[in-house]
């Protein structure tokens, strides 16, 4: 490892120690602030794992967010944490295995509609179970879990799927999808397996976005289908992590933390006209950043780059 | 590292504040406005009935209590008038916990006031426990509440459980029977949502425990508009009483069906929408019969004048169910502060928990940090007016029975 890498990762390691120590200096409103940041940085940057390299963009994080809540809610006051956060993985990932083997030939807006029409599928499969097979529809979850506990969860969550992130990219399925990304016609042509690729990549994105629900449960007390798989989820992902940019894997970072602070300034603000304000918002980054803020960074440094190149 | 800067100036205004306290309690001066803030959905799917039920209350309240120069703080000697702070929870449990919080942490509130549902209540309930506020919820209904309250000292859970409903509900129905009006036959339908499921799932075991016959049975998805199958298999399964556990337009659309078949049951319930004001505007005379939650006290001149006066703010009628309730239930806050003293919320929530109060309901004393026999639970439209028939307790209606047939 070279000095530089040292740096980087010993510098990463001091980032990570700080943020675990933000419930011992924040009060209450603060520490929701963080869980909502530490949540939709996790859902955007799983939400990228998947569709950065690969160009297919996903509708369906709140569809295995939902998952993960419903576990909790039904298994949270029978079994031991760790083991549901496990059960929760688990459901996840063989959900996403099915899901990605049916669909991931599927391309472009078929997939965009696919994946909308899987969470509103799933919301009316749970419903129609809890209607008919239990006759409950709304379910209880009292587990001892406080709210810092799930901050430093979604925390461990978040370093986790960087790491997941930084050694998928390292690996060849990483380059595999790459080349997907670039052009999948070639890639099928040099040999790659591409359905394989994606399926894998998919299933690890869900798995992610399954136990951030899992782990976000606690806090809500009651779950129903439309908690569960509120819609708005999937978007306000998909806007955050085109706002941060997804061609790198922090990118979505920096669209979480503005988007989460402009909603929490608007509503505090406007809280009558929040749905507004947030629509003339959308409009003006679409228009003015369509990269992303990480493309306007690095556009910037290279301009500027090439600014000192032509002096010299 | 922006929470760096952030977290250094929230440290040193932690110590500012620290310093500064003790020297501000030994004044203690009188606050130039008590702060009562809510969270409530102003938009999404929720916003409909907080805007019926919730929001014209709180106006209401916070416009008399300023008129009159603010709540009686004895501490104080005087009258403190009511800052209101709002926000959307845009109909979401997470914006919701999150903007309790912040009119807590940041915006300082002395008092809350509850969310609009039954999710959103249970969902801010730990952080209204935690931080000690009451909460006085009155669009709630779950069959947890006794031990929601229980664990939750600080909650209030005014409109009960649904098996309250489904007991009186059964209780008409069998003393009916005894009186050879109607016979033994039920037909139910309910929305596939948690009102609908928890509703029809209490009725179903109160109604066969008390031997009547479910010959109709049928759950049908949120959103559903044709209900012409529905309401034709329930006329040929030759019920006298027809039960739905319906949503405002589901309610609409069954009662225009009805009608349109000239579909006549002896009883006829149907669910969240026919105390609505819209309503009898919509059915006119052909409103008269049809049961359902809640009720109105034929001659209470209090809740009269307490209709003239949402009239008058919102330009609309409030519903017969939950809005009374709901106003009472401020009125109740509104004594217990005035008794307490002071803006002590242990106190407060003391004697909520133990005082009788006046309201334009009635006298209400709590019990298990729930109203007993306090409102109806069960109505009927009778001469343009929803009156309550159940439970028995002065000043019932009786209940009319069969139904008038439709008017076309």
């Amino acid at each position: 490892m070279s000095a530089r890498n040292l740096v980087i990762v010993l510098a990463l390691a001091g980032l990570v120690a700080l943020l675990a120590l933000v419930p011992s200096v924040a009060n209450g409103y603060q520490l929701s602030l963080a869980i909502n940041i530490m949540n939709y940085t996790v859902l955007a940057t799983a939400w990228t794992l998947f569709s950065g390299p690969t160009r297919y963009v996903s509708l369906a994080t709140v569809a295995f967010f939902g998952i993960g809540a419903y576990t909790v809610a039904v298994l949270g006051e029978v079994l031991a944490w760790p083991l549901v956060l496990l059960i929760a993985f688990v459901i996840g990932f063989m959900l996403s295995l099915l899901v990605g083997l049916s669909t991931l030939r599927l391309s472009g807006v078929y997939f965009v509609i696919f994946t909308f029409g899987l969470a509103e599928l799933v919301r009316q499969l749970v419903t129609w179970y809890e209607v008919n097979v239990t006759r409950t529809l709304g379910r209880y979850v009292f587990v001892d879990i406080t709210t810092e506990q799930i901050y430093w969860q979604l925390l461990a969550l978040a370093v986790a799927v960087f790491i997941s992130g930084w050694l998928i990219q390292r690996s060849k399925l990483g380059l595999a999808l790459r080349v997907i990304g670039d052009d999948e016609a070639v890639a099928r042509h040099v040999g790659i397996n591409t359905t394989m690729a994606k399926v894998v990549l998919f299933a690890f994105s869900a798995s992610f976005m399954t136990l951030a629900g899992a782990v976000m449960a606690p806090r809500w007390t009651y779950i129903d289908p439309a908690i569960a798989f509120n819609p708005v989820v999937s978007f306000q992902v998909l806007i955050m992590a085109l706002l941060g940019g997804v061609h790198r894997l922090y990118g979505p970072v920096f669209g979480v933390i503005p988007l989460a602070l402009l909603f929490e300034f608007l509503l505090a603000k406007f809280p009558n006209h929040f749905s507004i304000m947030v629509g003339i918002a959308f409009l003006l980054i679409v228009y003015a950043i369509p990269r992303g803020i990480v493309g306007l960074i690095e556009g910037a440094q290279l301009s500027l780059h090439r600014l000192k190149g032509a002096k010299a | 590292m922006k929470w760096n800067g952030k977290v250094l100036l929230g440290a040193a205004a932690a110590a500012a504040l620290a310093f500064s306290a003790p020297m501000l309690s030994a004044q203690d001066a009188a606050p130039k406005t008590i702060k009562v803030g809510y969270a409530i959905s102003k938009t999404g799917p929720n916003a409909g009935g907080a805007n019926i039920t919730q929001i014209p209350n709180y106006q209401l309240w916070v416009q008399e209590v300023n008129a009159k120069g603010g709540l009686l703080i004895k501490k104080y000697g005087k009258r403190i008038p009511i800052e209101v702070i709002e926000y959307d929870d845009r109909s979401n449990s997470e914006e919701a916990v999150r903007a309790v919080e912040r009119l807590i942490n940041q915006d300082k509130v002395d008092l809350l006031l509850p969310p609009w549902g039954t999710g959103i209540n249970l969902a801010v309930g730990p952080t209204f426990n935690k931080h000690n506020f009451p909460q006085i919820t009155f669009s709630a209904v779950t069959d947890r509440a006794p031990e929601l309250a229980k664990r939750w000292p600080n909650s209030f859970w005014f409109l009960g459980t649904s098996k309250q409903y489904v007991d009186a509900l059964v209780d008409l129905l069998v003393k009916l029977r005894k009186e050879g009006k109607i016979n033994d036959q039920i037909a139910m339908v309910s929305v596939a949502d948690s009102f609908g499921i928890d509703l029809s799932k209490a009725a179903r075991a109160g109604f066969e425990k008390a031997g009547f016959k479910i010959v109709f049975d049928k759950s049908y998805p949120v959103g559903t508009q044709d209900m012409a199958p529905i309401v034709g298999e329930a006329e040929r399964s030759k019920a006298d009483t027809f039960v739905a556990f319906s949503y405002p337009p589901d309610t609409v659309a069954i009662v225009d069906q009805a009608r349109l078949t000239s579909y006549a049951p002896k009883v006829m319930f149907t669910g969240v929408g026919t105390f609505f004001p819209l309503f009898p505007q919509r059915f006119g005379e052909n409103a008269e019969g049809v049961v359902s939650l809640g009720g109105w006290s034929k001659d209470n001149k209090a809740t009269m004048e307490y209709r003239e006066k949402i009239r008058k703010l919102v330009n609309r009628d409030p519903d017969y169910w939950g809005s009374q309730i709901g106003y009472s239930s401020l009125q109740m806050l509104e004594q217990a502060i005035e008794r307490v003293g002071s803006l002590d919320r242990t106190a407060i929530i003391k004697e909520l928990q133990n005082g009788t109060f006046d309201t334009v309901i009635g006298k209400i004393k709590l019990e298990n940090n729930m109203p007993k026999d306090a409102y109806w639970l069960l109505g009927q439209w009778q001469d343009g007016l929803y009156v309550g028939v159940a439970p028995q307790r002065p000043g019932v209606a009786e209940l009319r029975v069969p139904k008038a047939p439709w008017k076309k």
